[in-house]
């Protein structure tokens, strides 16, 4: 009974702070998250109840819907490009091969670097003149795209070298996944006269469909989050057709002051990436079904 | 036929490789040349200057932020790490009231997107007093959810009779903790201190909301504050800039890439 009394004294003292810290840096902003829907606030004067201004405001800010239009752009041309990139490098990184630590940490290797110097190098080699990618494309004769300059390039521009950005943290996802494949199950197709290809359709892809549904789901999320590089490399533009529903967040909450907006808008995000990964579980499970 | 497709293999391979590795490669030669060479593709400049470097530091306080960087992510990460570890201990091996509930918690924040909480968040840092200092960049990270759950996890799997033989010499939990489990969780440490410390070395959106005081300045945001404002002037200064950040980052990780991936990865599927 003391034994018990003196753990129960311990836990407790060891576990306050971090329960205090969840209350003050999660659960509280989390309600006045909520809160702040209803008010109108620049941090300088006291904040007005607002009713529902803010979300009526949201309804029809025709900005607010391009950059979620925006962002449903950058995630239609990222997450598809993100798994085919993942699953081949990953299928090739799965043989017998030499180097193969050296090819993983290579594909890795933008991971670990900031996106603001990602964005900032992918902006000198986008660059319209002088950048590496029209340079390449010179020499087999192609006229210099203005990849960031140009409303219909730009965010696809973008949404390629996130891709690019993150397909080293996406193939440590399949490769996990293709270890699990058992080689009973490999051996056994082959000897059935499987093609390459057949192998693939019907015994690796259904198989690896958790690790799919996983990256899909993570940069979808990872997706909606999109902010510096828009920041960095377009500022939104050109013709807002880059900015971002992060970018448009934090222009209200910084540049025009706008703490009872910006919240509406943080709110209205997180209920649409609710919405989106559960939508996208059900398709997937669906066509797995069929 | 089958040597061919390995061939082909290795192919995609290299090139796959190139496409990681050449920009970066392409940034450390630019930073290296002089205007006029900037646009070339070669990784060799035909005039070494170190010109770019010059002015980048002359323009604006890139040691200091360097320092900011340093100091900051270091601190949140020995915090993660000895109030996480504290954390996990409680919740792994200590029967209290609460438990339960603390552990609900703990994975339902997992599930908040970080920009619900980011306005509030925000207001409470004005409302503290807190902008434009050390405490805005560092408290709200002091403990991690992800830390304190793969701590758990990992603090779980040591056997009860290590704890029971601890308290049988009188040693208080704390010393158990950290003299017990501490040294058999190397490996989970090191994981939670990489993700950290890339996290907080990498992160630019909040120290841009707290931080206006460019003697503040975190290294990400100066980059992107200078890069944006027009101070670089020059893609050479700016990637010259870039550099300060890459650096540290890519020699850490040429002799610890393992670890990076492991952490780096398993972080990302947990959080």
């Amino acid at each position: 009974m003391r034994a018990e009394a003196v753990e129960e004294r311990s836990g407790w003292l060891l576990a306050v702070p971090y329960a205090g810290f969840l209350l003050a840096f999660a659960a509280y902003p989390i309600l006045f998250a909520l809160v702040l829907v209803v008010l109108q606030w620049d941090l300088v004067t006291a904040p007005t109840f607002a009713g529902l201004d803010n979300v009526i405001l949201l309804s029809h800010d025709a900005r607010f819907w391009q950059a979620v239009a925006n962002t449903f752009v950058f995630l239609a041309i990222h997450v598809p490009l993100q798994v085919v990139t993942a699953l081949a490098l990953a299928l090739a990184l799965n043989r017998p091969l030499a180097f193969r630590g050296f090819w993983r940490a290579s594909f890795f290797l933008p991971v670990v670097i900031s996106g603001a110097v990602v964005a900032i190098l992918w902006n000198s080699l986008y660059a319209t003149d002088v950048g590496l990618i029209n340079q390449l494309l010179a020499r087999v004769g192609v006229a210099p795209v203005p990849w960031l300059t140009d409303p219909r390039t730009a965010m696809p521009a973008i949404a390629i070298m996130v891709t690019w950005k993150n397909v080293g943290f996406y193939v440590i996802i399949y490769l996990a996944g293709l270890q699990y494949i058992p080689r009973s199950c490999q051996e056994a197709i082959e000897l059935e006269g499987a093609s390459d290809w057949q192998r693939f359709r019907y015994l690796t892809l259904p198989l690896l469909l958790p690790q799919t549904i996983l990256v899909v789901t993570l940069s979808t999320i990872n997706g909606f989050q999109l902010f510096i590089e828009p920041y960095v490399m377009t500022g939104g533009g050109p013709l807002r057709r880059t900015y971002s529903i992060v970018l448009y967040l934090y222009t209200n909450a910084f540049s025009y002051q706008k703490m009872g907006y910006a919240a509406t808008i943080g709110v209205a995000l997180a209920l649409i990436i609710g919405a989106v990964v559960v939508l996208q579980r059900r398709v997937i499970g669906t066509a797995e079904a069929a | 036929m089958r040597s061919v497709r390995r061939v082909a293999l290795y192919g995609v391979l290299a090139l796959a490789a190139v496409t990681f590795i050449y920009p970066f490669l392409w940034m450390a030669s630019s930073t290296l040349k002089p205007p006029s060479e900037v646009g070339s593709l070669s990784l060799f400049p035909g005039h070494i200057t170190l010109d770019n470097y010059r002015k980048m530091w002359e323009r604006a306080p890139f040691g200091r932020a360097l320092l900011n960087s340093a100091f900051v992510a270091t601190t949140i990460t020995a915090a993660v790490l000895v109030l996480g570890s504290m954390t996990a201990y409680a919740m792994a091996r200590l029967r209290f009231r609460g438990r339960p509930l603390l552990n609900a918690a703990t994975l339902a924040v997992l599930m908040v997107p970080g920009q619900l909480t980011l306005i509030p968040l925000y207001t409470v840092m004005v409302k503290l007093g807190w902008i434009d200092t050390y405490a805005a960049l560092i408290v709200p990270y002091v403990f991690n959810a992800t830390a304190v759950l793969m701590l758990r996890q990992f603090f779980l799997q040591i056997p009860q009779s290590l704890v029971d033989s601890g308290r049988m010499d009188g040693m208080g939990e704390l010393r158990i903790l950290f003299t017990i489990f501490w040294p058999l969780a190397k490996p989970a440490l090191a994981i939670v201190a990489i993700f950290t410390f890339m996290g907080s070395w990498n992160e630019v959106l909040w120290p841009l909301l707290v931080v206006r005081d460019q003697r503040l300045m975190t290294l990400p945001q100066l980059l992107t504050v200078f890069a944006l404002g027009g101070g670089a002037g020059s893609i050479g200064v700016s990637l010259a800039s870039a550099m300060v950040l890459v650096v540290p980052v890519v020699v850490a990780y040429a002799f610890l890439q393992r670890y990076f991936i492991e952490s780096m990865a398993g972080a990302g599927i947990k959080g």
